[in-house]
């Protein structure tokens, strides 16, 4: 089956997100397909390369960077979001004059459509959050 | 892009309070550059964001309730409101928005896509629809 995932909470703040993470790890490894994993509202934290939990916690941000790497996921937080909440790459440092980026590769930034994109295109959408 | 989906997004929280409310009101947005079948639904605290008369000018939010009366021309076709949520804050649909729909190429013409729908038909709506996105 075929899978878009919506996070909508921040890491550590609220487990959406690790449910989020280990239903796609386990649909990954039941041999199903994801086809995006969206992150929206605060779910957008979980893109930012500068989160250092305690050592002995577990970390979120780089659980994401390692499975995306190892199944090629399409990690996309929403541009809307991301710009209120301070989430920025290349492009939008550029865009909004600021002088420092923070997202934590293979993240991208994207629009609401590609929410709206996965949703269609995918067998089911799975939304994480409240 | 030809498929087309039955979409409901179901709002349940308060206008104001959290972001959920408005960002759910910036899908539906973009979201009818896509052309689906589009339902909203409102339960819980989330019949608060169709109060009329709202007015956040002593609150530094920016006010985007009349948004809402707009959503007929972003292809939404229903609006439901969970009846029984609407009476246990006390409220009827008498304190509702309206909202007008217009089929551009028919002009069939609907005064008020809000209605207000009872707890097995809001179960109804949920499971017939193939897309939920929940706020």
């Amino acid at each position: 089956m075929k899978f878009t995932i919506q996070v909508n909470e921040g890491p550590y703040q609220h487990q959406a997100t690790d449910s989020a993470y280990h239903f796609t790890k386990s649909a990954l490894d039941k041999g199903h397909e994801i086809f995006r994993v969206f992150f929206y509202h605060d779910g957008v934290l979980n893109g930012t390369r500068l989160t250092s939990p305690p050592q002995d916690d577990r970390n979120i941000v780089n659980r994401w960077v390692e499975l995306a790497k190892e199944h090629d996921l399409d990690l996309v937080l929403c541009v809307a979001a991301a710009q209120r909440r301070g989430l920025v790459d290349e492009g939008e440092a550029e865009r909004n004059g600021k002088d420092a980026t923070n997202i934590a590769e293979p993240f991208r930034i994207s629009g609401l459509g590609q929410l709206i994109e996965g949703a269609i295109q995918s067998d089911r959408l799975v939304v994480f959050g409240d | 892009m030809s498929d087309i989906k039955k979409f409901m997004y179901l709002n349940r929280r308060a206008p104001y309070g959290t972001i959920y409310a408005w960002e759910s009101l910036e899908v539906v947005l973009i979201a009818a550059a896509f052309d689906q079948e589009v339902s909203l639904m409102f339960a819980d605290d989330g019949v608060y964001q169709l109060v009329k008369g709202g007015d956040t000018s002593d609150s530094d939010m920016k006010n985007f309730m009349p948004t809402y009366r707009t959503l007929g021309d972003y292809g939404v076709r229903h609006m439901y409101v969970d009846q029984a949520s609407l009476d246990a804050r006390g409220l009827t649909t008498d304190d509702l928005i309206q909202v007008e729909w217009e089929d551009w190429e028919t002009e069939e013409e609907v005064d008020n896509i809000v209605e207000a729908v009872d707890t097995d038909k809001v179960s109804e709506l949920l499971a017939e629809s193939e897309v939920v996105f929940s706020f």
